[in-house]
């Protein structure tokens, strides 16, 4: 299960972000903004050999010493940020993918609001919901 | 440096190299001792065996060797490593000792020599009793030796040499001294190599049969002491595969030990030392991924083993020692050639190791308060040279048991390991490693990751109390944070940097970073927001500001004197602070009315204001000043009253300013170059907010977007709401000031389209609304630039429309003077246009002119002017057609030379509009014409739309002409007119090109004199004239064909000859037998000497038919009778 889950614009500006409320949450903005480096690095890979046919899924960024940081980059270049903790063993990659399918689609929901402003903070309690369904359950 | 503790020896850091004694060498006095020595040693590249060479002196003592114990039953270890064995085997105990001495084989001496050389041996050889050290002899010789063999007295001496010093052939050596020394020290230290790898395998093999007789209950440390050391002796006998698996089993091995507290650091140090030297190999065999996977296993295993609580920090000093020593291999391998990515290089264990001394340090600060004095009875430098065992306590050494042997000693001796840490610069440490990160981050594209570390460097020196430094950093990564609207992140460094700012006093940052603190990108909470806008108000009042909750205790009434120095400084109160780069609490935009102002309107400029802060905030002045700064001072607003500027939070405050623009600036823009709200007031401190353009800051570009994007959807509906949106104001920062719009109307006639080359006319109507007199009224009249190049060459504009104007007149006729109008008055003029070439054109006509007006009281002169644009074709007026016919109508290919022929001109109209021909005339060139034309047949003709005006001319060509050629034939010119333009219009003269002719000459002409008709029974008389034009006598035959129409006389077939230049003339007499359009009796006319001319070609001359008249009765009696 994750312990920070974010959102991330086109432009790179955090649209969500909720990470496990007993930790630092400043650690995972910062966690979160630095694998940025990496998306960013295999977008722009992956627009140079294969043009639109790209998986969106992007697989383990980097490990920390402490945390995994998964990647996922919409066909509209909206980014998904996983972070899980490094001694969660029992995640596969497998389950990593379905929740980042979840989580794109509650995004998509989203995004179908005729209220949401594109580019706004996400703030449907459907989509915090659903997030909340894939962190880490404390206390 | 108070970090030695835990950096690795560096005996365990260097390559290990045999090591080689080389002794009996005199380096400082004896020059060719020198020599060979600099042999040895310069030059050591990577192609030279692996040596490390030594000069010792001949009686040097080496490590004396204990006496080998033949059974381990009793022995208990005292720890896993002692701490000088590799640098004894690096450096104190060789592989082989060489002894050098000065020798020839034919040495008078000979037999005192060699016994001294003997003694030498022998001295060496005591020294390293117990070693199997290798000792070999070079002889130093001046003579080059003779080939092996053939010297009989040196192979002898030789071996009498071998026998006094007791050694094997191989290891007596010559080494002449003459020019090839280097060649020979390569090719002796070949075979010094070979001895030494012969030593250290007989280490490898003696340690080895230790293992017999350890057993596993008492000797688990040997067990691995033992694999350490046959790993090292590989390394040192270069086997560098072998050594790895050496050190592997000595990893597993060491953590197969039984670990408790006491010698938990033992342990740890050990299996650090034995991972570093398993990833240096693996680095070294370019197996990067083994290295990463054996460096991840090792981390594994021992993150968990902390070890003495007390002395936590040691753990995490241990690892950060860990990760740092890997990213240094990791380095160094690149720097060798390795290829690093963006997810795996040297950047993320610097980091790591950052991470683990930032534990370190907190650890420490939390373990270490006790204020308790030095201990001083308990030993604490731990300096290696003082421990025998690697890993173990100074207190206890050798000592292996589960609880430590002495309770107060072990308390004492961790309070002082406590003490020792408090005096370590933890700081320097974490920013050591960090910036080292830095460096690795920025060389693999990650530009966040590097700013992360940045501002982690940045706290860092804050907390060592270094603020410029800490500052310099966290400014210098803000923008980027803030560019990419991370407000969470933006706003703790914020924080940090309001610390930093407060805790040096430094007035300009304190108020800029609580400008931002304040704005609508901090994520602050009200009641901080609230704390940090009274604090920056104290500040505004010259006042000293509260301390940050977060800042040090220590440091704050420290800091609370600079504030008060600061404060009581007079003078330098004046502060500006471009906003623009920051998201500051007041936000700004002004913006024009409209894109573009007329003149004599007033301009209208909105301010909008906005503080995004907890309490109000008055302003003292605002200022805008534009590109014309003669505007600035209609455009200040400056306090009256105690709070008549206030900004209240969350609501928007519009100033509006309004000027009247200068006339001179017509057609220019006026743009706002920046705009100045000043802050506190001139007793307190002044703060010069400015904002470069016409406001907005770094995220008001993109919440305008957004804003944009969500009233496109929804607000737009919902119609007027009492706030103004802030978000969706746009800023106008210049304005476009035009010419005042005219009140007069322009009115054109003419009557399109113009004919090609006419004196086009356009009238023009000026009338004027005015109120006052419109003066010095200017006309711009024609082609309007900006046309095809063409057009310009092709039109010709005047005023004069009494004749054809000529190519000199201009396309476009500028600022006519027309005079001045009065309120209501009208005026007319024509403006004659003449277009040379078709097709469309637009026609520019500009009425100018300046009129008294004013505006807010002020009287001013505009200049205003209308403009009039028409397109207008142009087209031929007429079409002429021509074609060549022979008199009798037929058209014509070829003109025959001196026979006439018929022109006609054919003129078809397609002007819309009636043409008037004035005449016409024919300019002839190689033609001449047969009658004397006294006046064009088309003189005065009107011709309508498609109407068409033929003429005939009879036209021959001389004789004497160059035949068999085409000529040009001339011009036919036709002058014309509207019939509209009346009898005064000029008249305009076309010229039309007349068609080429091809002539020919005929060398036989024929002509028929005949009546233009017969009656039926009435013979009428037929001349032929034969007439030869060439200049030969020409012979003719004719032959006439009977008809059914016609009996006839006179010669039916004749063959004659006609003289050159001479005629003949036939004479018949035909007789019609019937009426009505009858063929002539055919006349065949061949020329036999000409076969190329045949019957055809001469009878196109001739007529063909005649009408035949029936037979006239007469008038008599009787007929009349009959009546």
């Amino acid at each position: 299960m994750a312990v920070c889950i974010a959102v991330i614009a086109k432009e790179n500006y955090p649209l969500f972000i909720r990470s496990v409320p007993t930790q630092n949450e400043l650690k995972f903005h910062y966690t979160v903004h630095t694998s940025l480096d990496v998306v960013e690095e295999k977008i722009s890979a992956v627009g140079k050999s294969l043009g639109d046919q790209r998986e969106l899924y992007l697989g383990l960024l980097y490990p920390t010493e402490d945390y995994k940081v998964y990647g996922y980059v919409t066909n509209s270049k909206v980014k998904f940020v996983i972070v899980v903790d490094s001694s969660n063993t029992s995640l596969r990659d497998n389950e990593i993918r379905s929740m980042f399918r979840k989580l794109h689609n509650s995004f998509t929901d989203v995004m179908c609001n005729p209220f949401y402003n594109p580019g706004d903070p996400i703030q449907s309690k459907a989509f915090n919901g659903i997030v909340s369904g894939m962190m880490v359950q404390t206390g | 440096m108070a970090g030695t503790q835990w950096e690795l020896p560096p005996e365990l850091c260097c390559r290990p190299l045999a090591f080689v004694a080389l002794t009996g060498l005199d380096v400082v006095f004896n020059a060719v001792h020198r020599a060979i020595w600099d042999a040895f040693c310069a030059n050591r590249r990577a192609d030279r065996v692996p040596i490390s060479f030594k000069v010792l002196p001949g009686d040097h003592e080496y490590p004396k060797c204990r006496s080998k114990r033949t059974s381990y039953e009793w022995y208990i270890p005292k720890g896993i490593l002692k701490t000088g064995w590799m640098n004894k085997h690096l450096n104190l105990v060789p592989a082989l000792v060489v002894l050098f001495y000065e020798l020839d084989w034919d040495d008078p001496q000979w037999k005192e020599k060699q016994s001294e050389c003997a003694t030498k041996v022998e001295i060496v050889r005591t020294s390293l009793q117990g070693r199997n050290t290798k000792v070999a002899v070079v002889l130093i010789q001046k003579k080059t030796p003779l080939p092996p063999g053939e010297d009989l007295v040196a192979s002898e001496r030789a071996s009498a040499l071998c026998n006094a010093c007791d050694l094997s052939g191989k290891s007596l050596f010559v080494l002449p001294h003459t020019d090839h020394l280097v060649g020979y020290i390569i090719r002796l230290e070949n075979a010094f190599y070979e001895h030494a790898q012969t030593y250290y395998y007989t280490e490898i093999r003696r340690v080895k049969s230790h293992k017999e007789f350890l057993n596993k209950t008492t000797h688990q440390l040997l067990f691995v002491r033992h694999q350490f050391k046959i790993a090292f002796f590989s390394e040192l006998k270069q086997d560098t595969q072998n050594a790895l698996k050496y050190y592997k089993t000595a990893y597993s091995l060491v953590h197969e030990l039984r670990v408790h507290e006491t010698n938990m650091l033992e342990i740890k140090t050990m299996a650090g030392f034995i991972n570093y030297k398993i990833c240096r190999l693996c680095f070294q065999h370019n197996t990067p991924l083994d290295a990463i996977a054996q460096f991840r296993k090792h981390i594994d295993l021992c993150k968990k083993k902390i070890g003495c609580a007390e002395l936590a920090f040691e753990h995490s000093a241990w690892m950060s020692k860990q990760f740092q020593s890997f990213g240094e291999l990791f380095d160094e391998a690149i720097k060798l050639g390795l290829t690093a990515i963006q997810t795996q290089n040297p950047g993320f264990y610097y980091q790591q190791g950052a991470c683990y001394s930032q534990d370190r340090k907190q650890l420490a600060q939390q373990l270490c308060q006790i204020g308790a004095s030095f201990p001083a009875q308990v030993p604490v430098e731990t300096q290696s040279g003082g421990l025998d065992f690697y890993g173990q306590r100074l207190w206890r050494q050798g000592h292996q048991s589960i609880d430590p042997p002495d309770a107060d000693k072990e308390k004492s001796g961790i309070l002082a390991l406590q003490m020792k840490e408090r005096d370590v610069p933890h700081s320097e440490l974490i920013i050591a490693l960090l910036s080292n990160a830095v460096a690795q981050f920025k060389k693999y594209k990650c530009p966040r990751m590097k700013s992360h570390l940045m501002v982690q460097m940045g706290e860092e020196y804050y907390h060592a109390k270094d603020y410029i430094k800490a500052l310099k950093l966290l400014d210098y990564v803000m923008c980027d944070y803030r560019t990419e609207r991370w407000w969470g992140l933006l706003t703790a460094i914020l924080n940090t940097a309001l610390c930093c700012a407060y805790l040096m006093a430094s007035v300009k940052d304190y108020i800029i970073y609580s400008m931002e603190l304040l704005g609508r990108a901090s994520t602050l909470k009200e009641e901080q927001k609230s704390r940090i806008q009274k604090n920056l108000f104290r500040v505004l009042m010259n006042e000293v500001p509260e301390a940050e909750p977060e800042c040090d205790p220590s440091s704050v009434s420290a800091a609370r004197s600079l504030w008060t120095d600061r404060t009581a400084l007079a003078g330098s109160n004046e502060l500006t602070i471009e906003v623009q780069d920051y998201v500051p609490f007041i936000q700004c935009k002004a913006k024009f009315q409209s894109p573009s102002f007329h003149v004599d309107q007033s301009i209208q400029l909105q301010v909008f204001l906005r503080a995004d802060c907890p309490h109000p905030v008055s302003f003292n002045k605002l200022a805008v000043s534009f590109s014309n700064q003669e505007y600035n001072q209609w455009c200040a607003a400056k306090s009256q009253g105690p709070d008549s500027l206030t900004l209240l939070p969350g609501k928007t405050k519009c100033c509006n300013f309004s000027f009247v623009a200068k006339t001179e600036d017509v057609g220019k823009k006026v743009e706002i170059t920046g705009i100045e709200l000043v802050l506190g007031s001139d007793s307190g401190r002044c703060v010069f907010l400015s904002w470069r353009g016409a406001g907005g800051d770094t995220a008001s570009a993109q919440e305008a977007l957004q804003a944009s994007r969500s009233s496109r959807r929804w607000w737009r509906g919902l119609g007027a709401r009492q706030e103004l949106d802030w978000d969706s104001l746009t800023v106008q920062h210049s304005t476009m000031i035009i010419s005042r719009i005219p009140k007069i109307s322009v009115h054109l006639s003419h009557q399109p389209p113009v004919l090609k080359n006419e004196m086009y006319c356009i009238c023009f109507t000026v009338q004027s609304q005015e109120a006052a007199v419109a003066q010095d009224i200017r006309l711009t009249a024609g082609l309007k630039p900006g046309q095809d190049a063409n057009l310009g060459l092709a039109t010709h504009v005047t005023l004069d429309g009494s004749s054809v104007c000529d190519d000199g007149a201009p396309a476009l006729l500028t600022d006519v003077p027309l005079g001045d109008l009065k309120p209501g008055e009208k005026l007319e003029r024509c403006v004659f246009v003449r277009c040379a070439s078709t097709g469309p054109r637009v026609f520019l006509f500009q009425v100018a002119y300046s009129i008294d007006t004013e505006v807010e009281g002020r009287q001013i002169v505009c200049r205003c002017h209308k403009d009039e644009m028409v397109t207008i074709e142009t087209v031929v007026p007429f079409e002429v057609s021509v074609k060549f016919v022979s008199t009798k109508f037929e058209p014509l290919e070829q003109v025959a030379v001196d026979i006439p022929f018929l022109l006609m001109t054919d003129l078809v109209s397609l002007s819309p509009w009636p043409l008037m021909l004035s005449s016409s005339s024919l300019q002839l060139l190689t033609l001449s014409s047969s009658t004397t034309q006294l006046q064009s047949q088309l003189q005065h003709v009107v011709i309508q739309t498609g109407e068409c005006a033929s003429e005939c001319f009879c036209l021959r060509c001389p004789s004497g002409t160059n035949s068999a050629n085409t000529v040009a034939t001339g011009q036919y010119l036709v002058s014309w007119r509207r019939q509209a333009s009346g009898p005064d219009g000029p008249l305009i003269q076309t010229t039309v090109s007349l068609p080429h002719v091809i002539l020919e000459s005929v060398p036989v002409y024929i002509t028929a004199d005949l009546p233009s008709f017969g009656r039926v029974r009435e013979s009428f008389p037929v001349r032929y004239h034969i007439e030869n034009r060439t200049a030969l006598v020409q012979e003719v035959e004719i032959a006439v064909e009977p008809s059914d129409a016609f009996m006839f006389s006179g010669l039916k077939q004749v063959r004659l000859r006609i003289l050159p230049g001479t005629q003949q003339q036939m004479l018949y007499n035909y007789y019609p037998l019937m009426a009505g359009y009858q063929t002539l009796p055919q006349l065949n006319v061949c020329l036999p000497r000409c076969p190329d001319s045949n019957s055809l070609a001469l009878r196109r001359f001739l007529p063909q038919h005649i009408f035949v008249k029936p037979q006239g009765r007469q008038l008599d009696d009787t007929s009349i009778a009959a009546a």
